[in-house]
């Protein structure tokens, strides 16, 4: 109860928190909050301006901005999340492995890490994609396969810091093997630093899925993301502001939403690292 | 210190490896035969453009040839031809527009130091302050901005609604005509958007880490020593501080050039920029394999090169490093 005593004070968590819930509640909700249908196409009131109809205007089909930007949250979310889980369990499995067992198995996971590194990591994903389809879930998966190095020297730290300590050795001098050492000891000692980056895993993924799907690589029309309709706020940007502001206030603000939490459940867990 | 430098370039060996090991992975990422995955997708490729391919790769030799023969070319920067129309040397197309891209990301690594170092230092100076609590919040909004879209509202600002500062290109259409000074002037209004929105993604990282370095530094015993030598609390902190805390920076900037590397996609298809990325985006876009692979690699090295540079110089900066 510690925990959420000194969660409730941090008021940066809170507001951290309250964004990130309001958009989840935005996604489930979205087929039922959205005014209208988010491919609906009206040719009657193509790019007219916000009013009490579309209170965020329409774009260049004479769909309304505001349904689109309900409904693009819900990829954002499946994005940040499932890209995210995958960088977590690469990065848990290398780093735990890496700070276990040590010596050329550590040599070797972290030159690989470094390899990864030297990647600009916007080129590695362009390139994946142009030898495979963009679509949702390859743009997932990409994200989540070029995120798992920092998660690994986390997580091998971590690793090496434990694994001298009394409580490890106590178990081996039970009879546990490595793996129950690993998942049931060590892995539960590290969930601390594991959900803090994985918090500001999610954030960095939404904003690597917008960038790509403005770029027209990522999710692809008619599915509404937060990214591709920024492309059609480019497309028309001497004509219609509206198309260009609102989607990105949604991306910043979740964002910045996750962001928060993350620097508040560290400071929360651990206030000795607070910044 | 040239013992450092070689130990370096050593160390450099299983990382190049390691590159042109995963870029050949990314070609064979498609399951069965490449060339026949890779064609099907891709309605333009003839079977002309498949046999290249095929060549270009070995595809029908055992695939630890076709690694050897790659990177045997690799070395003397054979990255084949270009799949697009004019067929040129893909080490061509991308020598011929390193040089804007470099210059971009130069300038606007040096825009993040003059500006991002001056805010961390003076934020924990007077850590707490109003000045430390704005930049903090400025700081969570920076990590928080997707930078396309700060380009596209700017774009909308000073292009479309004042009409300030051009929106594309690195050239007026008039530029021939114009005397050099002037054209100088029309090459300067062109980059300064693109400069600024590509600093901005590095501004709020380093300034945060600079403030933490600095806090760092101030509580350390030297500092302490300054202090009770009664030197004024200037020389402490601008002398004695300071230049302790500036030296992790080197090994920052040169960690933040995949950063910028990556980002120019973003901002020289914004801004159509005739810049190395823009190029690589539109070879993901037309699937110009050569290009891709090329741009792959060059980024990856040009990756390395700067970390090299970044350790070199600190190095040279800080003694205690070439010890270890």
């Amino acid at each position: 109860m510690d925990f959420w005593n000194r969660y409730k004070k941090n008021k940066l968590a809170l507001t951290g928190s309250a964004i990130v819930v309001f958009f989840f509640l935005l996604s489930i909700f979205a087929p039922w909050i959205s005014p209208y249908d988010p491919g609906a196409i009206n040719l009657q009131i193509v790019l007219s301006p916000p009013s009490a109809a579309h209170p965020l205007g329409t774009d260049q089909l004479g769909r309304d901005v505001l349904s689109r930007t309900i409904w693009g949250s819900q990829i954002s979310l499946k994005v940040g999340f499932v890209s995210t889980g995958i960088a977590i369990l690469i990065g848990m499995v290398l780093g735990a492995v890496a700070g276990y067992y040590g010596r050329w198995v550590d040599t070797l996971i972290m030159r690989a890490v470094d390899i990864m590194l030297c990647f600009p990591t916007f080129f590695l994903i362009l390139a994946v994609i142009a030898f495979l389809e963009p679509s949702i879930w390859n743009i997932m998966i990409i994200i989540g396969l070029t995120g798992w190095m920092g998660i690994t020297r986390l997580v091998r730290a971590d690793f090496i810091s434990l694994k001298e300590r009394d409580f490890v050795q106590a178990a081996r001098a039970i009879g546990a093997g490595d793996f129950r050492i690993i998942f049931s000891h060590l892995l539960p000692n590290a969930m601390a630093s594991l959900l803090v980056a994985a918090t500001f895993g999610i954030a960095g993924a939404i904003l690597t899925e917008s960038a790509l799907s403005f770029l027209g690589i990522g999710v692809q029309p008619p599915t509404p993301s937060w990214g591709n309709i920024l492309t059609d706020g480019k497309d028309n940007i001497d004509i219609a502001w509206w198309l260009s502001l609102y989607p990105g206030m949604a991306i910043l603000l979740t964002v910045l939403g996750y962001n928060l939490l993350g620097e508040g459940i560290r400071d929360t867990l651990d206030p000795r690292l607070k910044s | 210190m040239l013992n450092y430098i070689l130990r370096r370039l050593f160390f450099m060996i299983p990382l190049l490896i390691g590159i042109t090991i995963i870029c050949f992975g990314v070609i064979h990422l498609a399951p069965g035969s490449p060339t026949d995955l890779q064609t099907q997708m891709n309605p333009r490729a003839s079977a002309e453009a498949k046999e290249r391919l095929r060549a270009l790769y070995d595809l029908d030799k055992p695939i630890y040839q076709q690694y050897f023969s790659w990177v045997r070319k690799l070395a003397v920067l054979d990255l084949g031809k270009s799949f697009s129309p004019d067929n040129r040397p893909v080490a061509d197309k991308i020598l011929e527009r390193l040089p804007i891209t470099l210059f971009i990301n130069v300038l606007s690594l040096g825009l993040i130091i003059v500006i991002a170092i001056p805010i961390g230092v003076l934020a924990a100076v007077r850590q707490n302050s109003l000045f430390d609590k704005v930049t903090a919040v400025l700081v969570f909004i920076g990590f928080a901005m997707p930078t396309f879209w700060l380009a596209l509202l700017l774009m909308i600002l000073f292009g479309v609604h004042l009409g300030w500062l051009p929106i594309s290109g690195i050239r007026s259409l008039n530029y021939e005509y114009l005397p050099p000074l002037s054209a100088f002037i029309d090459l300067l209004k062109h980059l300064i958007l693109p400069v600024l929105l590509s600093a901005f993604g590095g501004l709020a990282g380093l300034s945060r880490y600079m403030r933490a370095n600095m806090l760092e530094v101030i509580r350390q015993d030297y500092i302490t020593t300054a202090r009770a030598k009664g030197l004024s609390e200037r020389v402490v902190i601008y002398k004695h501080a300071l230049r302790n805390a500036l030296l992790p920076v080197i090994t920052i900037l040169g960690l933040s050039i995949p950063g910028l590397i990556g980002g120019s996609v973003i901002f020289e298809t914004i801004f159509a920029i005739p810049g190395m990325g823009q190029l690589f985006y539109m070879a993901v876009m037309s699937r110009d394999y050569p290009v891709v692979m090329g741009i792959l690699v060059i980024g990856a090295i040009l990756t390395l090169v700067g970390n090299l540079i970044a350790d070199v110089s600190y190095a040279v900066a800080d003694p205690r490093i070439r010890i270890q």
